[in-house]
Order: structure tokens, then C-alpha cells, then sequence
């Protein structure tokens, strides 16, 4: 029989064993949540699932009413949208953390960056209709759309970048240009490659909430369904760029729109395979580029 | 006669509002280890950095004087830096391995100034790892993280990747202190190698260290060299006061 001075007089504390039942059930139903929704999408969706649904663009003619043209959208929305505003977010980044002397500037452009994130997703709409659609005279493009959601990701890649870069030691900085490297030099072999993860992760986020938009684009890049008319040696292709292109989610409403559940879940099947698809690519990227490994 | 590579004359640098360094007039001697003695926040590490300016890199220092490099005065405006740092190299307090392999750690710095030949680069990396008595250890894995090695290896390899730009001058700061004893043994026998070829400036907080490898030492308070000697002579007849009480361990 344990004394009373004996570390053996366990004790049962119900307080903390309702804190554990009650913490595993909220991550419980976060996790069902998740899974529910992807399963019902998936099963809803790979009904309406098909060879041409997915290669074909809609045609009276053919009888065929394909969301090949809509991915193509997507993808050239993404592309032409992180070409512009990943050079400019690293950069801003860059010139904030490595060569701005910090002070008020600095927390100017840093705040408004951030407010810039947290604007509603109509209003650059708004803005990218009347001034890169019309004032600009860009109209209803890939182009117009593409400007216009560099506006809305340009402070993700700005600020993951940032926190990239202030990771980074300044023992590397020193060490760097203790040995004669220039600051340019420095910033392209060392802080850039160390930054590369966090640079990563913004493009992620970015691509996320491309692929998620619908307010900003469709009164920018339109809603158009048709595949780029490629020639022999490849024109066409750029050409896209000028003419309306709708994403998979303004297909999405539109469809809802329409009361086209079927076809709606189709789509967002596809949504959401692209989504991991591209999450899995990069997380694989950010593992490959992290210098930090110790191997 | 033996010849002064590095003489500062009326050096005096602030920092805000903070004198850091008051007059400070020395010669540092060619292929030589002098070492600067003195309490914390005497300004023993702050002169050590200017004479590669690398307090240029701290904002509002304004730095008074001068500083002549083999007749040169490095705060020319003629100067170019990465010029002055290939010939005046530097080892920090905390060893800080770029986040790469041990071969591109060394030849980071002759890869700056131009060299691209993956022969000559061999050849220097291996030289370089060898003067810093690490070639043995790490010949196998050169293409491995720097990441992965002890303190006192990436240490060596810091003084590997400096002695790779071939310096004339290496400055150290305080370059054991966050090693342990048997790393630390190994770095102070190697700096009796490097005064062979390098003029080496060391600044260290242990006073046992300064007596053991240096030939000349300055002794450091406020700001101002209280005394400057050959280091048998600073140790065992000091001529300040202030020197006296301080190896003594009066204060400190």
C-alpha cells in the first residue's frame, strides 16, 4: 500500500479527460467535414465524368458539351498570372527586407500589402474591368483577367516571400559579403535559394485562390469556352491570350446558374483533382529546393 | 624588422551617440597573430570589422581616420570592397556554413572572383580544406551538406571557404567560443600554422588563449587601446595599471 508521501497515488483528473475527448471530437468532425465534402463531390461528380467531357468544348453541332476549353483557361489564367507576379512579389520582397532601410516607408508598403490582401475579390473585379478592360482597352481576355488577379495574389508572394527572407540568418549575409561578394551576388546564391521554400508556398496560396476565383474574372477574363485555333508552327497560342477565356469555376457557376447540378459537380471533381494535383507538384518542389537539408 | 601590414591612425568610430572607438593608433604586424584583449563591449570586435569595413554594413556608423592596407587607405573612395575582403578575409564568431555542400561552401569565394574552371576549383577546394586541417575528415563527402558537420569542423570550414580567395590577411572574431576545448585546441594550432603565410588579427575573450598564440597583443577598454605589446611583455610586465588588473582578473 503506497504511503502518503509515495509518487504512486495516481490520480484520475476529469478535467483534463474531458479537455481530451473533447479536443480528439472537434478534430474529428474538421477531418469528417473534409472528407465528406470531397467524397460527395467525387461521387456526384465522376458520374458525369467522361472522355469527352473532358476533351471536348461545347458545340450545337457535335452535340458535344466538353470543359476541355475551360481547362485550358485555368491553366493559361495561372500560367500568365504567376509569370507576372512572381518576378514582382520576390522583387517588392527583396527590395523590403534586403535593401529599404526599415522606418516608416517600409511599414507603409507593408500595410498596404497587406490590406491589398484582404480587399474583396468584386472590387478587383471592378478596377480590372474598367481599367485594364476598358481603359486600357484589353476588353474581355485572358490578359484582362490574368493583370487583374496579379492584383490579388501579388501580396501572398509578397509576404511569404518576406518571411522567407527574414528566416534567413544574417550570419549568411556577412558571411557572404565578408569574403567579397557583391549584394546582388549574395542575394542570388544564397538568400534566394534559402528563401526558395517559403517563395514556394506563396505560389501555392496563389495558385489556390486562382483557381478559386470567380468575381474578379468574370467581368475581366469572361466566359468564353472555345480551345486556342493552334496553327502548324504553334500561333494561336498567343493569341489566346487577347481573347475571353472562362476558368473552370466561372464554368462552375454558370452551370449553376443554369441549375446543371450534374455538370457543376463534374467540374468541381475536376477542380479539386487539379488543386491537389498542384499542391502535391510543389510540396514535392519545396522539398526538392530546401537547402537546409541536412544530407 | 619585421613589416606592418595593417596601420589605423586616429581611428574613431561612432555609432548613434555611441563612441565606440576613441584614436586608435596600431600596427599590425606582418605575418603575425596579434591579438585584442579586453572586456565585452570594449570595442575589441567593432575595430576588428573595420579594417575589412564590414561595419560599413551597420547602419549609422560614421567611421573618422584611417586605416592603411600596404600603404592603401581602405576608406578611399576609389576602394572597391570585394577587392579589400578578398585580400583581408574574415572568420566570425559563430560558425556560419552557407546552406550547400562543403565543395561549393570553399569554393564559393573563388567562384565570386571569376574562377569557373571545375579543375582549378578542385585544386583550391582541396588546398584550402587542407590548410585548414579539415581535408582528411570531410574528403569523402564533399558533395554533403556543410550543414551536417560539428561546430568545430564547420568552424574549419569557414576558415577553409575564407583561405580559398587566397587572403593576404585573415581576421578572426573570436572564432572558439562556441566550440568545445578539443576543437578549440585544433583551431589555435592551426592559426600557429596560418602566420606562416597569412598576417592573422584575432580578437578573443579568453586571455589564456591571447598569451598562448599571439605575438603582439592590444589591450582594449572604452573604446581606447590602453596598451599595445609584444605579448610576453604585455603578460608579464605590463606598464598600465589597468592592464595589470585586468590579466590579473580584477575585473573582467
Amino acid at each position: 500500500m503506497p504511503t502518503s508521501n509515495s509518487i504512486f497515488n495516481k490520480k484520475v483528473r476529469p478535467l483534463d479527460a474531458i479537455a481530451h475527448i473533447v479536443i480528439y471530437l472537434f478534430a474529428s468532425v474538421s477531418i469528417f467535414l473534409l472528407a465528406g465534402i470531397v467524397s460527395y463531390v467525387a461521387y456526384r461528380g465522376l458520374s458525369s465524368i467522361n472522355w469527352s467531357f473532358l476533351t471536348t468544348v461545347p458545340s450545337a453541332l457535335k452535340g458535344t458539351f466538353g470543359i476541355a476549353g475551360n481547362i485550358v483557361n485555368t491553366l493559361y489564367i495561372i500560367i500568365i498570372t504567376l509569370l507576372i507576379a512572381v518576378p514582382f512579389g520576390v522583387g517588392a520582397a527583396i527590395y523590403l527586407n534586403e535593401y529599404a532601410k526599415p522606418g516608416k516607408m517600409v511599414q507603409l508598403i507593408e500595410f498596404t500589402t497587406e490590406t491589398l490582401a484582404g480587399i474583396p475579390s468584386i472590387v478587383f473585379g471592378l478596377f480590372g474591368y474598367v481599367f485594364f478592360g476598358i481603359t486600357l482597352n484589353l476588353g474581355y481576355s485572358i490578359l484582362t483577367g490574368s493583370l487583374t488577379l496579379v492584383l490579388m495574389v501579388l501580396p501572398l508572394i509578397t509576404r511569404n516571400t518576406q518571411e522567407a527572407l527574414k528566416t534567413v540568418p544574417s550570419s549568411y549575409r556577412s558571411g557572404a559579403l565578408g569574403i567579397g561578394a557583391t549584394k546582388w551576388y549574395m542575394i542570388r546564391t544564397i538568400l534566394l535559394p534559402s528563401a526558395m521554400p517559403g517563395i514556394i508556398t506563396g505560389i501555392i496560396l496563389s495558385i489556390g485562390r486562382i483557381v478559386g476565383e470567380s468575381a474578379a474574372l468574370l467581368f475581366t477574363a469572361g466566359s468564353g469556352r472555345l480551345l486556342p485555333k493552334v496553327g502548324e508552327y504553334g500561333e494561336g497560342l498567343f493569341q489566346k491570350v487577347l481573347q475571353p477565356g472562362g476558368t473552370l469555376t466561372i464554368e462552375l457557376y454558370l452551370s449553376m446558374e443554369k441549375a446543371q447540378y450534374d455538370v457543376a459537380f463534374g467540374i468541381a471533381f475536376v477542380l479539386l483533382s487539379i488543386v491537389l494535383g498542384i499542391n502535391l507538384l510543389t510540396k514535392f518542389l519545396s522539398r526538392k529546393f530546401d537547402v537546409n537539408r541536412q544530407s | 624588422m619585421i613589416k606592418d601590414k595593417i596601420i589605423t591612425k586616429g581611428l574613431n568610430l561612432h555609432y548613434g551617440t555611441n563612441h565606440a572607438l576613441k584614436d586608435v593608433d596600431m600596427s599590425i604586424k606582418e605575418k603575425a597573430i596579434t591579438a585584442f584583449i579586453g572586456p565585452s563591449g570594449c570595442g575589441k570586435s567593432t575595430f576588428l570589422k573595420t579594417l575589412n569595413r564590414m561595419n560599413d554594413l551597420v547602419p549609422g556608423v560614421v567611421i573618422e581616420g584611417s586605416v592603411i592596407l600596404d600603404g592603401e587607405n581602405i576608406y578611399d573612395p576609389r576602394v572597391d570592397t570585394t577587392l579589400l575582403r578578398k585580400k583581408i578575409g574574415m572568420v566570425f564568431q559563430q560558425p556560419n556554413p552557407f546552406p550547400m555542400s562543403i565543395y561549393d561552401n570553399v569554393a564559393y569565394g573563388p567562384r565570386i572572383h571569376g574562377i569557373k574552371s571545375k579543375a582549378k576549383l578542385d585544386e583550391i577546394v582541396e588546398q584550402s580544406l587542407i590548410g585548414a586541417a579539415l581535408f582528411d575528415e570531410v574528403k569523402d563527402r564533399l558533395k554533403k551538406s556543410a550543414l551536417g558537420l560539428s561546430g568545430g569542423q564547420q568552424q574549419r570550414l569557414c576558415i577553409a571557404r575564407a583561405l580559398a580567395v587566397e587572403p593576404e590577411v585573415l581576421l578572426m572574431d573570436e572564432p572558439t567560443s562556441a566550440l568545445d576545448p578539443i576543437s578549440t585546441l585544433k583551431i589555435e594550432d592551426l592559426m600557429s600554422e596560418l602566420k606562416d603565410k597569412y598576417t592573422v588579427a584575432i580578437v578573443t575573450h579568453n586571455m589564456q588563449q591571447a598569451a598562448r598564440i599571439s605575438d603582439y597583443t592590444a589591450f582594449f577598454l572604452v573604446g581606447e587601446v590602453v596598451e599595445f605589446a609584444a605579448t610576453d611583455t604585455l603578460f608579464t610586465r605590463p606598464v598600465d595599471k589597468r592592464t595589470e588588473d585586468y590579466i590579473t582578473g580584477r575585473f573582467g
